[in-house]
C-alpha cells in the first residue's frame, strides 16, 4: 500500500471535481427521475394511468419541459436507462432538453438488490459486471454523473456486519469503476425508515453505515472531492411512536454526517425516503438552518418529494400536462430555497404536498 | 452492532468537548514539554547541560512561571508523569501555576513502542495496560486531556497494512479508555520524515493512516468532538532533493485532512517533526492562510519548535531565566499569530529559530 498508484490523472479529477460542483451549486439540487418499469408502475397505479413505455415518455415529457425557473433550482437530473434514449413530442432527445437548460445529465446503473444468503432478509445491491464499458457508453450518450442505491434496514438484529461491509465494498467498487470513465459516482446507502426504532437509533446505525462507506472509498483509491453522498437523513422509524421535530432531525442528521463525511465531499444530495413533499422540503431546510459547521453542500435528490402534485395534477391527461409541469416547478424552487436555509413552509399541509408517500420496505 | 450502548452521558460528554474547545480556543496551541527523561536528555546535551532531575525541573519551571499572558498563545501543556508531580522553587506545583493561568494539562499518556515482529522493523505502542486507573489518577491531579503518539515510518515497505490497523487500533483503545475518565484523548498518528520520499508520497500515506485512525475511532465508539489530532504535516522526506514551499506544504496537508478528518473534531494541533522554530510556524501559517474551507481550527502542539530559542537562551544557568522566558514568549506568540494566517515574517530570524532540529528516527 505505500507507494501510490494514481488512479486518475489532474485533468480527470478537475473535470470530475467541476461535475461534482455544477450539481450541487448554492440552491441546487437533483430531480431523480430513474425509477425503473417496475417502480413505475406503482406511481401511475396510484393515479389510475397505465403503464406503458409511451406514458412513461409523456409523463417525464411533463418534467422535462419545465421552463428556464428550474435552472436555478436543479443541477442534475438522474435518468433511468430507457428514459436516456426517449424523446420529446417535436424529437428532441430528453437529455438533450436537460443539457440545454444547463442541468448535468446522470444514469441509474445499479441493477437492483439481490440477497445476502445467511442473513436476515439482507441485500446487496448487483451491476458490477460490464460496468466499466457501460459507463464509457453512457459518458459518449451525454451523462456526467451517475447513482447507485444500495439499502440497509434496521430491525433487531440489522445491519449486520456483513452486510455494512458488503454494502460498503460494492459502492466503492462502483464508484471507483464510475471515475475511470470521468462520471461523478453518487454513492447512495439507504438505511430505510421501516421500523419503529428512535431516531437515536437511526443516528447510531447511520453513523456507523457512513464511517465504514468512507473506509472502503479510501481502500478503493476514490477521489472523494469527485464524487456525492446520497444518504437518508436521521429520522425515526416510520413506526415509532414518538414524534420528532424538522429541527431534531436536522441536528442528528448533521451530527451524524460531521462524525463520518469528510470535508473533502462537495455534497451530501439527501433521499427523500417517503417523506412527504412538504416535510422533505421542511427537513431540508432545518438542515440548512442547523448552529453547526457544515463544511458540504446539504441538498436534495428527491424522486417522489418533488413529484406527487406534478402527478396527481397530470393524471394522464394530455390536457394537465402544464399545470402538471407548473406544480414541479414549483417544488423544485421550494427545495431550491431549502438548500440556502431560506424556505419557510407552506402553512398548507392539506392535498398531495402532505400525504404521506411512505411505500413499505421500498425497493426500486 | 445495531443497539448503540452510549459510551458516555450527556454530561461526559459536554465536559469533554468543553476542554477541546478550551485548548484550541482562537489563537492558542499546545506546548508539549512532555519529553521522557531519555529525550531530555538528548535536549540538555546540546546545551551541555547535565540530564538530571533538578535540571530538567529547572527549565520546566522557567516555561511554567511565564508572565500569565502567555495563555493568550497557549491552550495546553502536556507533561510528562515526571514533571506532573514536580513544584517550583518556591513549593509551588507545576500543575497550579500552570492552571491559575488558565491553561489545561495534559500528560503523555503512552509508555514506549514496542516492535512487530514479521516486520520491517515496524512498531507499535505500549501503555494500554492499567491506563484506566492511570487516567483516574491523572484526573483527580489535575488532568483533563491525554495524549498518545503511535509512530509509522515511510520506506519502500513501509508502512504496512498491519501497522496501520494496529497502530490505529491502539490509538482508538486509548482514546476510549481517556474518554471513560474525562480526559480528552490527543490521538498522535506521526508519520515519521525520515526518508527521501517526496511530498506527494507522504500524502497518500497521510490519507491512509488518518483514514485507518477513523475507522478505528468510529468501531471503538470514540466520541469525536472531545477528541484531538495530532497528526504530521504533509512534507517530503528529510533527505529528499526536491524542495516545497509553505504554500505546497500547506495545501497537501489540508487536502489530506479534508479528505479523512471529521468536521466534529475540534481541532488539529501539528507536530513539529524535527521543523526549525521558524519553519514550523511558516507553515502552520501557510495552512491558516490557503483559500481552503476548514471546519476545524488548525493550530501547533510544538515541543522542540517552541522551546529550542529558550534553552539555548537557558544553557543551564539560572541568570538567563528572563532571556529564556522571552525567548519562549516570543515564539509562542508567533505560532498564536501563524495559527490566525496573520504571521508576517521580519527580516530578522536568529541562528536558533531556523536550525533544523531533527534527530533521525526520532523517538522518545
Amino acid at each position: 500500500m505505500t507507494h501510490q498508484h494514481p488512479a486518475l490523472t489532474a485533468e480527470q479529477k478537475k473535470e470530475l471535481s467541476d461535475i461534482a460542483l455544477r450539481i450541487v451549486a448554492p440552491g441546487k439540487g437533483i430531480l431523480a427521475a430513474d425509477e425503473s418499469v417496475g417502480h413505475m408502475a406503482k406511481r401511475l397505479n396510484q393515479i389510475g394511468v397505465e403503464n406503458t413505455e409511451e406514458n412513461r415518455r409523456l409523463y417525464r415529457q411533463i418534467l422535462f419541459s419545465a421552463d428556464s425557473r428550474v435552472k436555478k433550482c436543479i443541477g442534475g437530473v438522474i435518468f433511468f436507462h430507457e428514459t436516456m434514449y426517449q424523446k420529446a413530442d417535436d424529437g428532441t432527445p430528453f437529455v438533450q432538453m436537460i443539457k440545454d437548460k444547463g442541468i448535468v445529465v446522470g444514469i441509474k446503473v445499479d441493477k437492483g438488490v439481490v440477497p445476502l444468503a445467511g442473513t436476515d432478509g439482507e441485500t446487496t445491491t448487483q451491476g458490477l459486471d460490464g460496468l466499466w464499458e457501460r459507463c464509457a457508453q453512457y459518458k459518449k450518450d451525454g451523462a456526467d454523473f451517475a447513482k447507485w442505491r444500495c439499502v440497509l434496514k434496521i430491525s433487531e438484529h440489522t445491519p449486520s456486519s456483513l452486510a455494512i461491509m458488503e454494502n460498503a465494498n460494492v459502492l466503492a467498487r462502483y464508484a471507483s469503476i464510475c471515475q475511470q470513465n470521468c462520471i461523478v459516482p453518487i454513492v447512495e446507502p439507504e438505511i430505510l425508515p421501516d421500523g419503529d426504532h428512535d431516531l437515536k437509533r437511526c443516528q447510531y446505525v447511520t453513523e456507523k453505515v457512513l464511517a465504514a462507506v468512507y473506509k472502503a472509498l479510501s481502500d478503493h483509491h476514490v477521489y472523494l472531492e469527485g464524487t456525492l453522498l446520497k444518504p437518508n437523513m436521521v429520522t425515526p422509524g416510520h413506526s415509532c411512536p414518538t414524534k420528532y421535530s424538522p429541527e431534531e432531525i436536522a441536528m442528528a442528521t448533521v451530527t451524524a454526517l460531521r462524525r463520518t463525511v469528510p470535508p473533502a465531499v462537495p455534497g451530501v444530495t439527501f433521499l427523500s425516503g417517503g417523506q412527504s413533499e412538504e416535510e422533505a422540503s421542511i427537513n431540508l431546510n432545518a438542515i440548512n438552518t442547523c448552529p453547526l459547521v457544515r463544511p458540504w453542500a446539504l441538498t436534495f435528490s428527491y424522486g417522489r418529494a418533488l413529484q406527487a402534485s406534478a402527478l396527481s395534477a397530470w393524471r394522464g391527461q394530455r390536457d394537465n400536462a402544464d399545470a402538471a409541469t407548473e406544480e414541479f416547478v414549483k417544488r423544485a424552487e421550494v427545495n431550491g430555497l431549502a438548500a440556502l436555509g431560506k424556505y419557510e413552509g407552506s402553512g398548507d399541509d392539506s392535498g398531495a404536498a402532505g400525504q404521506s408517500l411512505y411505500v413499505a420496505n421500498h425497493a426500486y | 452492532m445495531t443497539h448503540q450502548f452510549p459510551a458516555l452521558s450527556p454530561e461526559q460528554k459536554k465536559a469533554l468537548a468543553d476542554i477541546a474547545q478550551r485548548i484550541v480556543a482562537s489563537g492558542k496551541g499546545i506546548l508539549a514539554a512532555d519529553e521522557s527523561v531519555g529525550t531530555m536528555g538528548n535536549r540538555l546535551q546540546r546545551i551541555n547541560v547535565e540530564n538530571t532531575e533538578e535540571n530538567r525541573r529547572a527549565f520546566r519551571e522557567i516555561l511554567f512561571t511565564s508572565d500569565t499572558s502567555i495563555n493568550q498563545s497557549i491552550g495546553g501543556v502536556i507533561l510528562f508523569h515526571e514533571t506532573l508531580y514536580q513544584k517550583d522553587s518556591t513549593g509551588k506545583p507545576f500543575t497550579a501555576l500552570i492552571k491559575e493561568k488558565g491553561i489545561v494539562v495534559g500528560i503523555k499518556a503512552s509508555i514506549c513502542t514496542a516492535p512487530l515482529a514479521g516486520t520491517n522493523g515496524e512498531t507499535t505502542i505500549q501503555g494500554l495496560d492499567g491506563l484506566a486507573e492511570r487516567c483516574a489518577q491523572y484526573k483527580k491531579d489535575g488532568v483533563d486531556f491525554g495524549k498518545w503518539r503511535a509512530v509509522l515510518k515511510i520506506s519502500s515497505t513501509t508502512p504496512s497494512q498491519l501497522a496501520i490497523q494496529e497502530n490505529a487500533n491502539a490509538l482508538a483503545r486509548y482514546a476510549s479508555i481517556c474518554q471513560q475518565n474525562g480526559l480528552v484523548p490527543i490521538v498522535e498518528p506521526e508519520v515519521l520524515p525520515d526518508g527521501d520520499h517526496d511530498l506527494q508520497r507522504c500524502q497518500y500515506v497521510s490519507e491512509k493512516v488518518l483514514a485507518a485512525v477513523y475507522k478505528a475511532l468510529n468501531d471503538h465508539h470514540v466520541y469525536l468532538e472531545g477528541t484531538l489530532l495530532k497528526p504530521n504535516m504533509v512534507m517530503a522526506g528529510h533527505s529528499c532533493s526536491k524542495k516545497y514551499t509553505p504554500q505546497d506544504v500547506a495545501i497537501a496537508t489540508v487536502t489530506t485532512l479534508l479528505r479523512t478528518v471529521p468536521a466534529a473534531v475540534p481541532g488539529i494541533c501539528f507536530l513539529s517533526g524535527g521543523q526549525s522554530e521558524e519553519e514550523a510556524s511558516l507553515n502552520l501559517n501557510a495552512m491558516n492562510q490557503i483559500p481552503m474551507a476548514k471546519p476545524w481550527k488548525l493550530t501547533f502542539s510544538y515541543g522542540r519548535a517552541l522551546q529550542a530559542s529558550a534553552l539555548a537562551a537557558w544553557l543551564g544557568k539560572s541568570e538567563n531565566k528572563k532571556a529564556a522566558q522571552e525567548a519562549f514568549r516570543k515564539r509562542a506568540q508567533i505560532n498564536s499569530l501563524a495559527c490566525r494566517g496573520q504571521y508576517v515574517q521580519s527580516g530578522k530570524t536568529d541562528a536558533a529559530a531556523t536550525q533544523s532540529l531533527f534527530t533521525a528516527s526520532y523517538t522518545y
